[in-house]
């Protein structure tokens, strides 16, 4: 280490202000924190010591909360394309294809990701901040793994400059950049986003060689379609042996996740709760004026379809995007749970209605804010008029 | 009545000071410090070599010259240090040891009015120990109180035990009550840490309401205590004392000299026997570090860790501090220290693991632990911040400079003192209470 620290320690002078390289400032920068907690300390006046969480370290936990999920994605990859096209496979070898098919997914989410918030950060002559590490892992566990490389770029430039970075960064942003790349592909791409053969690798391009009788549809997409007695055992869909998303597929592993991110505080437990009362409340409802077999089926059984557990755990609960006070908190959550499960099962266009709904909140987020913090400002008012 | 905080922190550093109360060895330098009152704009009386009593007047407040800050001691005037821009930062007297005290004829407390007790206190040189809220700065002779608030103990990392530093001092500080009594209308409240009453100065106090407070720090804060018993709402002003400067009025009056003892907790990782010390106001603290202090690229801190002011090996200690922290500097690389464990690294939050260890003291440095960044974690303050107002919108009120957002979200409750758990735990490194003191600074300039 200290052979490293000595070798950036000489280089450093041409990436400062006035260097040879001062365009690299930010990419210098953020790789030398990488290695290396700075010596920055505190400021003479004020607090001398500070805690020792920072923004790496609480977004790499979230990384490390994720990856259960991705593991068992690529597993399941492979395990779904050998099924579709009839090949016996073994365990790695389905793990070995998984895993060849994200890989390219997640190097080019963190390449042209990463890539554009550097160079706002040079611009802004900011830090580079983390809060892209997470954003890129979540990408490529929330679209179909067929998803083409140039689409997902696009859609990736597209969410970072219009959706983060025109408002001022990361922490600015007001809706979640993962969802809005999602929320790109899903309308400009629509073919590639929904149907019942992208979930499955290979099958969008190669239909000819699947397996006879092979439909590839997810358990959603069956669900709506009224056939519930296609749906996989309870069993499976929450071990996550179902076609979808990378890494949507798994509650177990999505539980996994939600344990480090409750454990550490870095997501919010009154999110993901009250999220599941608000999807599980709808759920009720539609129960109670069932019409169609899929208002029918149970309100619980709802968290094991589509992106709900993983929209509850991961998404919702960014920080920056999600309400901010703690009531707003489990008002926001309530209303995403509702509202994931009106858009499912009443929408005819949209298979699945989390991804829209978390945007939509998104949005409301600052306005339940805004009349929670209203109503703090009252209740100082009204202290003044009794003493009056 | 005891009231219980469940909000707040105490952060468990090493070097607590032990029950042992001595005197600094010989020292003879002492210093005001004019960037100790917020917002103060001092013009000098006197220069340097001119002679001083303990009690004569070294500088002056600009805009209200009646309030007056003057020396702790007899001697001579050495030094002026200035900053940038000419701004004074210290004016040094070097003490001549024969404590020549400026006559203040004092009468008999009963017979003065409340006009007589504030000039005495203007001329003393002691009414910058009453400082007001809203805004935490030096309390304005012209105004009313509705009431006074003294917090009985310190709560902050390492604070000097207020039990044993004023043991014995029941007569002097009812003397100090008394005076102030008669600056205000309202009532005298005294904050006194649960279950200690019996054993403390305290009990035995007439013409007082006593509070008592349970839970973490900042339960100690006075701000807190204001916020949990009466809080201060638009348009009213509450004065606060700290209960040593309650004992040197009382001391005042009692035998109608200045006398201007302080004791201070000298305490941190890098103090060699963690100690009381018996020091006067200002006193320069040279002398304590050589002696108690081990190692170098040390920061010294007038005051505790989380709101304290760094000083150098030869500065002097603040007006309002009653301790002394010596903690390691944290100006070094740490290779990958986000990702490392760091066992010997403290946490609030859960992502390391300094909960398993919910004994051990931990060493603090200076280090930063991460880098600025704009906020993005949410829920954080609200932790370690024990009132009803909405720590991270005030602050972006005020960043913003809405006047009547900041006033609508409370900034009169608030001091800097009681938000400095927020910028400890803040994952995104923001100065909380730098932003706090801006949001004061314009809140005074907009209401004239």
């Amino acid at each position: 280490m200290k052979f490293l620290r000595n070798y950036i320690d000489k280089i450093k002078p041409s990436f400062e202000e006035g260097g040879k390289f001062e365009a690299f400032h930010s990419t210098f920068d953020a790789i030398e924190t990488f290695f290396f907690v700075p010596d920055e300390v505190t400021k003479l006046r004020g607090a001398q010591i500070r805690d020792s969480i920072d923004m790496k370290r609480s977004m790499i936990l979230v990384i490390v909360a994720l990856i259960p999920s991705l593991l068992f994605g690529m597993w399941n990859v492979g395990h779904w394309h050998f099924l579709a096209f009839g090949e016996d496979a073994t365990f790695w070898q389905e793990f070995g294809f998984g895993f060849l098919k994200v890989l390219p997914l997640i190097i080019v989410s963190y390449v042209v990701g990463l890539g554009i918030e550097i160079i706002f950060a040079q611009i802004r002559k900011h830090e580079v901040n983390e809060g892209y590490f997470v954003s890129g892992f979540l990408i490529p566990l929330i679209v179909p793994v067929d998803t083409p490389l140039w689409m997902l770029a696009i859609a990736i430039a597209f969410a970072v400059i219009l959706g983060k970075e025109v408002f001022g960064g990361t922490g600015m942003n007001i809706l979640n950049p993962a969802l809005t790349v999602r929320a790109f592909l899903f309308f400009a791409y629509p073919g590639w986003m929904s149907g019942d053969s992208v979930w499955i690798s290979g099958m969008v391009k190669n239909a000819d060689n699947v397996v006879d009788g092979f439909s590839g549809a997810t358990p959603l997409a069956e669900a709506a379609a009224g056939n519930i007695s296609n749906l996989p055992s309870t069993f499976n869909m929450f071990l996550g042996i179902i076609p979808g998303s990378v890494g949507e597929t798994s509650v177990l592993a999505i539980l996994f996740g939600a344990i480090i991110l409750i454990w550490t505080g870095i997501g919010s437990w009154k999110i993901m709760a009250s999220m599941i009362a608000g999807g599980l409340f709808m759920g009720l409802i539609l129960n109670l004026f069932a019409v169609n077999a899929f208002m029918e089926l149970p309100a619980w059984e709802h968290f094991l379809l589509g992106g709900f557990a993983f929209g509850a755990v991961f998404m919702a609960t960014d920080p920056v995007t999600a309400a901010q006070t703690d009531i707003g908190k489990w008002i926001y959550g309530f209303l995403t749970g509702v509202l994931a499960i009106l858009i499912r099962v009443l929408n005819p266009a949209y298979p699945e209605g989390v991804m829209l709904a978390i945007l939509f909140m998104n949005v409301f987020a600052p306005l339940i804010d805004h009349y929670v913090v209203e109503a703090n400002i009252k209740s100082r008012l009204k202290r003044i008029k009794i003493k009056a | 009545m005891t009231v219980k905080i469940k909000k707040g922190l105490d952060i468990r550093m090493k070097g607590k000071a032990v029950f042992n109360l001595i005197s600094v060895p010989e020292t003879e330098l002492f210093a005001l410090k004019p960037t100790d009152f917020p917002g103060l704009i001092p013009k000098l009386a006197v220069k340097p070599d001119d002679k001083v009593k303990l009690g004569s007047t070294l500088f002056y407040d600009k805009y209200r010259p009646e309030v007056k800050f003057t020396s702790p001691v007899s001697g001579t005037v050495v030094a002026v240090n200035r900053g940038e821009r000419r701004r004074i930062l210290e004016v040094v007297v070097k003490s001549d040891n024969q404590n020549i005290t400026v006559d203040l004829k004092i009468g008999d407390l009963s017979s003065l009015s409340g006009e007589n007790v504030i000039n005495i206190l203007l001329s003393s040189g002691l009414w910058p120990t009453i400082r007001q809220r809203p805004f935490n700065i030096i309390a304005n002779p012209e105004d009313k109180p509705r009431s006074i608030f003294i917090s009985g103990f310190d709560s902050a990392p390492l604070a000097p035990d207020m039990n044993f530093v004023l043991q014995g001092l029941n007569e002097v500080f009812q003397k100090g009550v008394d005076v102030l009594s008669k600056l205000t209308e309202g009532k005298i409240h005294i904050g006194v840490k649960a279950n200690t009453l019996d054993d403390s100065v305290f009990n035995s106090l007439s013409n007082v309401e006593i509070t008592e407070f349970a839970g973490p720090h900042p339960a100690g804060n006075v701000g807190i205590q204001i916020n949990h018993t009466d809080p201060v709402n638009k348009g009213e002003v509450v004065w606060v004392v700290n209960p040593q400067d309650v004992v040197m009025i009382g001391r005042l009056f009692e035998t109608g000299v200045l006398d201007v003892e302080r004791i201070i907790a000298f305490v941190g990782s890098e103090v060699i026997n963690p100690i009381y010390y018996k020091t006067k106001l200002g006193m320069s603290v040279k002398e304590m570090v050589e002696t108690n202090a081990s190692g170098s690229n040390l920061r010294y801190i007038s005051g505790n860790a989380l709101t304290g002011t760094a000083i150098n090996r030869e500065g002097y200690i603040g007006y309002y501090d009653q301790q002394l922290t010596v903690i390691p500097e944290g100006n070094y690389f740490e290779p990958f220290g986000w990702m490392m464990p760091r066992l010997n690294k403290f946490s609030i939050s859960m992502s390391y693991f300094s909960w398993m260890m919910p004994k051990k003291e931990f060493i603090f440095d200076t280090n930063l632990n991460g880098g600025k960044r704009n906020f993005v974690m949410t829920g954080q303050y609200e932790k370690v911040f024990p009132m009803n107002i909405y720590p991270v919108e005030l602050l972006k009120a005020i960043i913003v400079e809405d006047f009547d957002l900041m006033e609508n979200l409370g900034i009169y409750e608030v001091a800097e003192e009681d938000m400095a758990l927020c910028e400890f735990v803040c994952t995104s490194k923001t100065e909380v209470q730098a932003i706090l003191r801006k949001g004061f600074e314009y809140m005074l300039k907009e209401l004239g």
